[in-house]
Formats: C-alpha cells, structure tokens, sequence
C-alpha cells in the first residue's frame, strides 16, 4: 500500500468518510446472513457484507470424547483462507492468518456457554458428536472476522443432526434434532485508524489501521471473547470505547440471523 | 442364489429426467470481484466457483518459462461438499489429479506466449456436490478465463456422459453413478465446441466401441447446449 492511499484514507476520516462514502460505524450493504444454503453440510450459512462473502458449514462426526472430558461432545473451526477469493491468498496448509481467525471464532461460541457440551453426549466415556464448522470465504474485500464469526454461528443455529446408529451416521437421514443455542454470540471487530474509530472495514482500510480489538459478546451485552491485533498499543480508554461500539453492533447484526 | 428372471432395465430417471436432458443450469460470470475473471457454475445440487488470478508473475522463479506463460489449475472440494463424510482440507490424490486433467482441458483454448515467465492461476472450488463436478468446474474455468479477457480460440464446455445398463445417459446424477442393477460407465467430456474436438475424457466402467460412439455423439450435443449458456452469461455481464 503506497502512503498516499494512507494519508487519502486518513484524512478522509477527519471529515467522517470513507473511501466508499459510509460513515466510520456504518457496515457495508448488501448486509445478509442466509441458512441452510449448503444440502450436503448439517448445517450452513452464507453471509455477504458487501462485496465479502462468507461460506460456512457444518459437518458431524462422532468420536471417542476426550479423555479429560468423558461426557461432553466437542467443536472443532476451520478456516481455509481459499487463493480464490484474495489475490493474496497462496495454497497450502492454513498461515498463521487463517489459523487465528480460527481461534477467534472458535473462542467466540466455546467461551459464550451457549452450547451445552454434555448435550453432545451419546455415551459417556465410549461415543460423543464433534461438530466441525468450516469457513470458506468466496470473495475477501475486508472483515473476515466479522463475516467469518457470523456465518460460524448462523451456521451452527441452522443446524440439525443426521441419523445416527451405534456410532455409524447415515448423513442422507436428516434428523429434527437441533443444536440447543441459550443465545447467540456476535463477534464484531473495531479498528483504528489515526484516533478514529471504524468498523466494517474494506480491503483499502485494513492495512492502514493500527489497532484491532475483536469482541464478542452476548445479547445482554456481557463479553465473551477479546482478541486485541494491529502493531500499535492501545489505551485502557480505547478499548472501552471500542467494546461499546462492538457491543452496540452486535445487537444489530444478531437480529439478522434467521 | 436366487436367479433373476426378468432383469430390471433403467426405465426411468429421478424427477422425469429424459435421457439425454442435463440437471437445472445456471450460470454467471464476474461473481467473485477481488479475481481478474470468475465464473459460477451450477448443475443440479453440484455448484462450483472458478476463479482466475493473471497473468501474473510466477514464483518461485526456476518454475517461470521464459518462452511463454503457464496455466495453472487447482480444484477443490470445500470440506463440507460431501454428501457423506467432511472433506479433510489440503487436496487428496483425487482432487490433484481433477487438477492436472484441468489443466490439460483448458490449454489448448489458451494462447499464452505473450506473457513469458508468468503464471494464469485458476482456482476451483466446490461448496456443494453431487456428481459431475470435474465437468461444473471446467466449465466454469472457462467462462472465468473469458471473463478474465484472455485471448482464446475457443470456450470449453464440460459434460459426464454415461451408461446405466442398456441406457445412453447425459449428465449423470449420484443415482445414477451408484446404480447397482445393471453395469454403468461414467464418461466426463470436455470439448471445444466451435472447433469440434476433446480435450478432457475419462471413463469409470464398461462400455463397448458402439457405445462409446454414441456416448461422444451424445456429449458433442449437450457441450453445444453448454456452450451458449456459457456464453450467454458473459454477454450479460456487459448487457446495458
């Protein structure tokens, strides 16, 4: 990124504007989360933030729980940061890129508490579900994370099990049976750029910001997950002002998962 | 065992299909904005992506031709794409070997001697499948590489063509695929339409000269069908 495009951003935001003319908290649109758009997955989501799209799906197994945890089932998230959506984007096994995004997503539902492992349980200590979500993007033009996080978890609230006999599934044998959620975590991610604030950013901004605090957090506002990133430090006031806009945001982006 | 006295014949296929009819098509180009030229193809519950990156500098460099440029192909199953089990991410013999029969299709349409020591990227990748997927991502490939406005003699359209028992069929669907009362060939044909000739064919199964015959007839036809829906959707990227 040359600094001319740098300083253009920059001093755009003085005059709170974007380079595509949104306001510094304001998303992309097109802003939509569909489900149940993937029939071979359990579970799917696509989430289109503008020109970025998402792909989420869910796919279930059942194994051995682990031996710290004989009655509780498992997550597992994966993240392909897939060449054909970022010019930037190479083949091969997942960079430290994808692999936190990954953790990001995957601490976003685990540490909510909304899934209940136990639930998961088929036999204690013999035969549990693992629940695989994998997040594909289509096209990346800024906000992975947020894309990512909401897809995870529109995908996993979409979710039904398939048959399942001695620890053999039947996939073509769809179930009912849902994935109990008690609510639904929404990761938003706030970046700053010079002393500005900005939420939702493109491919053009992201590299310009200094700081980045992911939050997720729940419907009563309560925090479940923070993931500071960016090269710069920031102030114990910052980030309150960014865990409100967050919080503000996920209220919003909650009411769209159908 | 019990011997079998009226042999059951494939009669009919699923949803009233005719024989030689393909699944529900749709088609569109430009659909991925961060790509040079990308393509969505669907064909019944098999939908692939195409995605195309270059010509651009090829790296690492004892790879690069000086003579001329090169196509590479990647084809991917996305981990959930499976009816069956999660595809474990990171390509398997299947997947690279889709990839080099990929390769092999598209070439002949391409001219890449103006652009010596660079690379054309073309990225694959499935979300859903149901049989046929090596043809939807060729297919598609084709239509990212136009959309991608490189020079080319030709599209590349891409059909499985096959035999259910004593039955010619075009597009085969999974039922098909896993038919068990008689004996089934599963033939993928990629063709360039305007000049008449292959340039992808396998086959899983047994067939007879005659039958191979027709088989190609068969698919010339549909690749034909394929051909100006493919060209249809990159007409209308431009439509006013």
């Amino acid at each position: 990124m040359n600094t001319g495009e740098k300083e253009h951003i920059m001093k755009l935001l003085q005059f709170n504007l974007r380079l595509d003319g949104r306001k510094p908290i304001e998303f992309r649109k097109p802003l939509k989360v569909e489900t149940n758009v993937i029939k071979t997955a359990e579970g799917s989501a696509r989430v289109t933030i503008g020109e970025t799209v998402v792909l989420a799906g869910i796919k279930v197994e059942v194994m051995e729980p682990f031996p710290d945890t004989p009655n509780q089932g498992s997550i597992m998230v994966g993240v392909e940061l897939l060449p054909m959506s970022n010019p930037d984007f190479e083949l091969g096994p997942p960079g430290i890129q994808a692999i936190e995004l990954a953790r990001v997503v995957d601490r976003g539902i685990r540490e909510s508490k909304c899934l209940d492992f136990g639930k998961l349980c088929i036999i204690p200590g013999e035969r549990v579900w693992n629940i695989v979500i994998d997040i594909c993007p289509i096209n990346d033009s800024g906000n992975l994370f947020d894309a990512a996080a909401l897809a995870a978890v529109a995908a996993l609230k979409s979710m039904t099990f398939p048959k399942q006999t001695d620890g053999k599934i039947e996939y073509k044998e769809k179930t009912n049976k849902k994935l109990e959620l008690s609510d639904l975590p929404i990761s938003v991610t706030v970046l700053k750029i010079g002393d500005l604030f900005v939420l939702d950013p493109c491919t053009e901004e992201e590299p310009v910001a200094s700081g980045r605090l992911t939050a997720c957090s729940l419907s009563d506002g309560t925090l479940c997950a923070l993931q500071k990133g960016g090269d710069e430090p920031l102030s114990a006031e910052d980030i309150m002002a960014m865990v409100d806009l967050s919080v503000a945001k996920a209220k919003e982006l909650r009411k769209l998962i159908p | 065992m019990q011997l079998k006295v009226n042999k059951m014949v494939y009669k009919e296929r699923l949803l009233g299909r005719k024989f030689d009819e393909t699944r529900q098509i749709i088609a569109k180009v430009g659909v991925i904005p961060r790509a040079d030229g990308s393509a969505y193809f669907r064909i019944g519950n098999t939908w692939a992506y195409a995605a195309v990156y270059g010509p651009r500098n090829l790296h690492p460099k004892f790879l690069q031709d000086p003579s001329k440029g090169i196509l590479r192909c990647n084809y991917n199953m996305m981990p959930f794409s499976s009816s069956g089990e999660r595809v474990r991410p990171g390509g398997s013999r299947r997947s690279k070997e889709i990839s080099l029969v990929t390769v092999k299709a598209l070439s002949p349409v391409l001219d890449l001697n103006e652009y010596p020591n660079s690379v054309v990227d073309v990225f694959i990748e499935l979300p859903e499948t149901e049989a046929g997927s090596r043809c939807a991502g060729i297919t598609a490939a084709s239509m990212a590489l136009a959309d991608a406005g490189l020079l080319m003699k030709d599209l590349v359209s891409a059909v499985s063509v096959g035999r259910v028992d004593d039955k010619i069929v075009v597009d085969l669907d999974y039922s098909e695929e896993a038919y068990e009362d008689g004996p089934v060939a599963d033939i993928p044909v990629a063709m360039m339409p305007n000049h008449n000739t292959i340039t992808l064919l396998q086959m899983d199964g047994l067939v007879s000269k005659d039958m191979l015959k027709e088989v190609l007839e068969k698919a010339k036809k549909v690749c034909i069908q394929l051909y100006d829906i493919q060209k249809n959707a990159l007409k209308e990227k431009y439509k006013v």
